[in-house]
């Protein structure tokens, strides 16, 4: 079992060596990254609910003197991303287009990305954790610089600067919070840290700069508002498979870490901070809001939208109880897989006409009825109607949001942001479906009049992300049970 | 054999290459640089069998772990210049007249053996009269390598400017040395370290002045602002081998020197705490400098000029970390990433700009294309001067922060956060031009001879071996 928790970040890895050296560029690609979905499958299957903590570890020692280890493991929190990452990995590398020159530079590149971000995931070590998801930034610039269309360099450049300048950030953070503990306990093992938590060696004083370098460090990685700006013009540009695995599945890094790390070891400075959270939480949701709706790009429009779904993420962290952190998980695996299926129905479309602007398109249903089916579905799935993955976490985030009860008020500042943060479900209704309205429905301009329903092959991949949404969707309790027991070690 | 005979052994491997100079009329003289190369193995191999010991036996010459690693440093180092010194050949022979192709160049191999011996006795140095000695034997013999193509308007340039900068340095260098054994009546480091405790107080600001005045020497060494402003002109002017020597043999017995004198000073607090303060404000300097100004660069070779006054800041910001206990560490491990990512570059510049009649970032265009494998091994090499993780250079910005963080030092971390957002800016215009841009119309592939291809693979491999087992290069510091 073990070993099936290392391929789940090996196969992409040694795809993309391979695929570098010359191995045939699609398939072992596809081999590889179904190889992934199976084993991060059968691992969150397998994993032990009854037990919460940490299951299949394995480690090598790598530097004995500060307690340093290629640390291997999985609980319910990080075996649910792991099969997020593999998910969006298939699809991705399926939506790859066929290129006739550099393909195989391409699609190493996607495997690179998402080893790295699989990598970061099962990762318990912080080194690792840490060096994992860097190694997913340079593949990404390398992509939008080559592949990318539109403004493709200077999205380029800009992604690489602010991820690159919030990696650091979150480096000293996370070297702040090596350094908490007197020097003999000092560890980079994140289970080691997580037991450590309870002598509360993490929730003093000296902890506050820590939670704020890392709130910040994260923040960056996650488009927290006001360090958004990098996003929508980055997935805007980035080619589809980039723009997939990056918002899908890269930017709930810095989610996970705080899931990870902030939440369980430093409850107080949480506790302390949550003003200035829930103020960020609310310019995400509103302002970010209102920014998508003037959109008239999909492909901008997109992008916004992800940042937007960030606030309800953070929200549910800002609850600090079981409820509302449920569903900010819960949340962070349903975006992932809706928005990788809209941005590779929007990379189709494009594929297709050239253009994903509003005034330039209309009407496609006559010639794409399953594209337009499957955008319908994938739209109804970000806004969050019953039946798809997205209803639960939504519901569940603004439940706890509620139940967190603010000291001598019933109604305190949680309550005002989750009233604030139910009327950006009616945004993101107002810009999805107008998206929906303005591509596939409403009049055809002439020009689009020969266009193809999109084949069969480009189909199955976004089948099956809508599929893993509806499944979950129907069964919430498939993924709760897996993350719940962890969450409940240290929040009531 | 006694540790202390190994420098000799080294100086008389660099007789024996200058007496073959002038015996051997029409060989081709990279053979020479391959005698080098066989003949510092070796000398390699000599120091591996040393253990470090804390006993002197000339009280002058120290041979503890620091010293050893550092001897090893130069030593590599020297080795991959000589292996640059045989691909840049061809440039060499274009700028130095002769009778025959091969007359005169022959000093171009055998220099940095001998430039080699100097840096090895001053990784040993504890006395300021060794360290002086063993310094002027490395820069006399820089003047003759920075001006060697003397056909070359910009070699003599960069030559008389290191001549005029190098002199005055070592003018600082000396007078503060005479203040400070005006104050303690000692030369050696270890002696003044003893006795600092027990001097008057009023003799307090004059040591103080004198430890100043050494590291303004030591900081033209080691290319810290504001004492950089050499180092552009000097390193493009050069022959690319010796920038490439000059920015890491240089530099890294530059901070073993400024090591040692921080240490011995600390046994006085307030002279310590203050040259201490004065590390801080030089490594801040140091930083903006070299990564700001590093910004707007076209030049390849001018870049890592910058780039190297660039990372002078970050292991001057672990010198002033002092307090922390890795902080000798955090030095010693980010000079060891230095030299492979540094001469990494320079080799693969060498083998560019031979085939591309410039070394521009503009002459990179397209080289994924012309060179998948230089391509490949440039990139590695720019992930890991711009810090990505599981490379060394990550390995070395990380125990550099964390000393920094141990030991307060605020300021630094927020400017080494912007600095290395900057190095991500700059380091990958250089990935930009080998991947994003075509090739240009007239550019074939490139060819690389095997003894480059062993040896950029080499570094390539050592690069992510020191990133991804931290421990292996926490041992190699000791």
């Amino acid at each position: 079992m073990n070993l099936l928790v290392h391929l789940s970040y090996l196969a992409p890895l040694v795809a993309g060596l391979a695929i570098l050296a010359g191995a045939p560029a699609r398939k072992t690609a596809i081999t590889a990254s179904l190889i992934a979905a199976v084993s991060s499958l059968i691992v969150f299957l397998s994993y032990d609910r009854a037990t919460a903590g940490f299951q299949f570890l394995s480690s090598v020692p790598l530097a004995q003197a500060w307690d340093l280890k290629f640390l291997i493991g999985v609980d319910g929190l990080n075996a649910t991303m792991l099969l997020l990452t593999s998910l969006v990995t298939v699809a991705a590398v399926y939506v790859s287009p066929r290129l006739e020159e550099g393909e195989n530079r391409y699609v190493a590149c996607v495997m690179f990305i998402s080893a790295g971000a699989a990598g970061a995931f099962a990762s318990l070590d912080l080194f690792f954790f840490y060096a994992f998801h860097e190694l997913a930034l340079i593949p990404t610039f390398l992509m939008i610089g080559i592949w990318g269309t539109g403004n493709r360099q200077a999205a380029a450049w800009k992604i690489t600067i602010y991820l690159s300048i919030g990696s650091i950030i979150l480096l000293i953070g996370l070297i702040g919070l090596y350094l908490l503990p007197s020097p003999a306990d000092r560890t980079f093992d994140i289970t080691k840290l997580q037991q450590m938590a309870a002598t509360g060696v993490f929730n003093g004083q000296n902890a506050h700069p820590v939670y704020l370098l890392l709130l910040v460090g994260f923040g960056i990685l996650v488009s927290l508002f006001p360090f958004h700006s990098w996003a929508p013009p980055a997935y805007a540009a980035a080619p589809v498979p980039v723009a997939m695995l990056h918002a899908g599945v890269l930017k709930k890094f810095g989610l996970y870490g705080l899931l990870r790390l902030v939440l369980p070891l430093m409850p107080q400075p949480v506790h302390d901070w949550s003003w200035l959270l829930l103020i960020l939480i609310v310019g995400n949701v509103l302002f970010v809001g209102l920014a998508t709706i003037a959109q008239k790009q999909l492909d901008f429009t997109l992008g916004y939208s992800s940042v937007m779904h960030m606030g309800y993420i953070f929200l549910g962290l800002a609850t600090y109880n079981v409820i509302g952190v449920n569903g900010a998980a819960l949340l962070m695996l349903a975006h992932g897989l809706s928005i990788a299926a809209l941005f590779a129905i929007a990379g189709e479309v494009r594929k297709q006409t050239g253009t994903l602007d509003y005034r330039d398109l209309g009407g496609l249903v006559k010639n794409m009825p399953t594209l337009t089916f499957m955008f319908g579905l994938a739209t109804f799935a970000s806004i969050g109607l019953p039946g798809f993955a997205n209803f639960p976490s939504e519901l569940l985030v603004f439940f706890g949001a509620f139940k967190n009860s603010t000291p001598g008020a019933a109604f305190g500042a949680f309550q005002w942001v989750a009233m604030i943060a139910l009327w950006g479900v009616v945004i993101s209704s107002v810009y999805m479906l107008r998206a929906y309205r303005a591509i596939f429905f409403g009049e055809r301009p002439g020009r689009w009049q020969a266009l193809k329903d999109a084949p069969v092959t480009f189909g199955l991949p976004v089948v099956l992300l809508l599929a893993a949404l509806v499944i979950i969707g129907l069964n919430p309790q498939s993924v709760i049970g897996a993350i719940e027991p962890g969450f409940r070690l240290f929040l009531k | 054999m006694p540790p202390i005979l190994v420098e000799l052994l080294v100086l008389g491997l660099g007789m024996f290459l200058l007496m073959l100079e002038a015996f051997a009329r029409h060989h081709d003289r990279r053979v020479f640089a391959f005698i080098g190369i066989v003949g510092l193995a070796g000398v390699f191999c000599v120091l591996q069998s040393f253990h470090p010991s804390e006993a002197r036996v000339i009280s002058a010459y120290a041979i503890d772990a620091p010293a050893l690693f550092f001897k090893k440093f130069v030593v590599v180092t020297t080795i991959i210049v000589l292996v640059m010194a045989m691909d840049y050949a061809d440039t060499i022979r274009k700028f130095v007249p002769g009778e025959t192709p091969e007359s005169g160049i022959g000093e171009f191999f055998a220099l940095p053996v001998l430039t080699c011996a100097g840096m090895m006795w001053m990784a040993s140095a504890v006395d300021f009269i060794l360290i002086f000695v063993s310094l002027e034997l490395v820069t006399i013999s820089f003047y003759v390598l920075v001006a060697y193509m003397r056909r070359n308007a910009a070699s003599l340039e960069a030559g008389v400017k290191y001549l005029i900068l190098g002199a005055l340095s070592t003018g600082f260098f000396v007078y503060g040395v005479t203040w400070i054994y005006g104050v303690t009546r000692q030369t050696n480091l270890f002696e003044i370290e003893r006795v600092l405790p027990t001097i008057a107080a009023a003799n307090q600001p004059g040591l103080l002045f004198g430890a100043l005045l050494v590291l303004v020497g030591l900081g033209f060494k080691i290319a810290a602002a504001p004492f950089q402003f050499w180092v552009p002109d000097v390193y493009q002017g050069a022959p690319t081998p010796t920038t490439a020597f000059l920015s890491v043999g240089s530099k890294a017995v530059g901070f073993i020197v400024l090591l040692r004198v921080v240490e011995a000073l600390q046994s006085l607090r307030p002279v310590g705490e203050k040259m201490l303060f004065a590390l801080v404000l030089l490594a801040a300097a140091t930083l903006v400098y070299g990564n700001l100004a590093a910004l707007p660069q076209t030049n390849f070779k001018r870049l890592l000029a910058y780039s190297s006054i660039g990372h002078a800041g970050y292991l001057l910001m672990a010198v002033a970390s002092f307090g922390a206990g890795d902080a000798g560490k955090a030095v010693v491990v980010y000079l060891a990433a230095y030299l492979l990512m540094t001469l990494l570059s320079f080799l693969i510049l060498i083998i560019v700009a031979q085939h591309s009649e410039g070394d521009d970032i503009a002459h990179f265009n397209g080289l994924a294309k012309r060179s998948p494998f230089l391509a490949f091994s440039l990139l590695v090499a720019m992930m890991s001067l711009a810090g990505v993780p599981l490379t060394a250079g990550f390995l070395g910005k990380f125990l550099v922060f964390k000393v920094a963080y141990e030991t307060g030092q605020f300021l630094l971390l927020a400017l080494g956060v912007i600095t290395v957002g900057c190095g991500f800016y700059y380091y990958l215009k250089v990935v930009r031009a080998m991947y994003w841009q075509p090739v240009p119309g007239n550019a074939a592939a490139i060819p690389v001879n095997s003894l480059s291809l062993i040896t950029i693979a080499l570094l390539v491999l050592f690069i992510f071996v020191f990133g991804i087992f931290p421990g292996l290069a926490l041992g190699l510091a000791g």
